[in-house]
């Protein structure tokens, strides 16, 4: 169990890391591709097993795709090696390291009990008991305001992606 | 090896992947390896919320209020992706270049 959760980590983490250091922005995406594989996979572990499948299903495979069509259809070329200046790198890390020794700093000092096992789910599992049932439950009993919200937002957004992308007429 | 999984191994896992993603934001000059980096950062947050909901499990059942609002967080990052490569798209179209450094019309 705690042999897959390193695994699967070293592969989100691997192909983060893959974004920020190959040049060419196809590589980075397909690094992006890993690392959301990853993901999912770590979100699967957590039993949460619907919110792992669309992070495959919508990340991976639709928001990546439509990365990787713009990089393709804007033809762009590697990065020149001058533009990675030294105190770019310099600050980056920093900021990156320093963010990474708080979030450790924090989890190490708390006292929350971060460091507690995960208890057991007892009651998951069985039929009509899957996740999805728990969560298509609450979004169609609790949360009904907020998915219709989310649908006129996704009308708003596609609208907006036609009038942005569209020619201006002179 | 015997040890079990706690809260803490997701939230470094989660830590480490915000933390690559802000660095690559700030080291990366393209703009569309930048929105790359900051869906990263994005998901990164997402696997702290199912964490917590997992951690937060009551009566044997993880916290679904948390699951859910992930389903919203999803559905509104593919409509940002939408739009923000829309806007690339219409950048690219007058700037022709995709390069930070080069779109500084606003900078102080």
């Amino acid at each position: 169990m705690i042999f897959f959760f390193y695994l699967f980590a070293a592969l989100a983490v691997i192909g983060g890391l893959g974004v920020v250091v190959y040049k060419n922005p196809v590589t980075s995406a397909f690094s992006l591709i890993v690392s959301f594989l990853g993901l999912a996979a770590l979100f699967i572990q957590l039993d949460a097993y619907l919110v792992g499948i669309l992070q495959i299903l919508v990340y991976a495979g639709a928001i990546m795709v439509l990365f990787i069509f713009i990089i393709m259809l804007l033809d762009i070329d590697r990065e020149e090696n001058k533009r990675f200046s030294g105190e770019n790198i310099f600050g980056g890390a920093l900021v990156g390291i320093g963010f990474l020794a708080l979030v450790t700093v924090v989890l190490l000092k708390s006292g929350v009990g971060f460091e507690q096992a995960l208890p057991e789910l007892t009651e998951l599992g069985g039929k009509g008991n899957s996740d999805v049932h728990h969560i298509g439950r609450l979004l169609f009993s609790k949360y009904w305001f907020p998915i219709q919200m989310v649908g006129v937002l996704l009308l708003v957004a596609t609208v907006g992606v036609v009038v942005l992308s569209r020619k201006q007429l002179k | 090896m015997d040890s079990a999984l706690t809260l803490q191994h997701f939230l470094y896992v989660s830590g480490a992947l915000f933390a690559i993603g802000l660095a690559g934001v700030l080291i990366r000059r393209n703009i569309i390896v930048i929105f790359m980096c900051l869906e990263m950062m994005l998901s990164a947050a997402n696997l702290s919320l199912v964490a917590f909901s997992r951690y937060g499990a009551e009566s044997g059942l993880p916290d679904y209020d948390a699951q859910v609002m992930l389903f919203f967080i999803i559905t509104v990052a593919a409509a940002e992706v939408a739009v923000g490569l829309a806007i690339i798209v219409a950048l690219f179209r007058t700037k022709e270049t995709t390069d930070v450094t080069q779109i500084d019309e606003m900078k102080f």
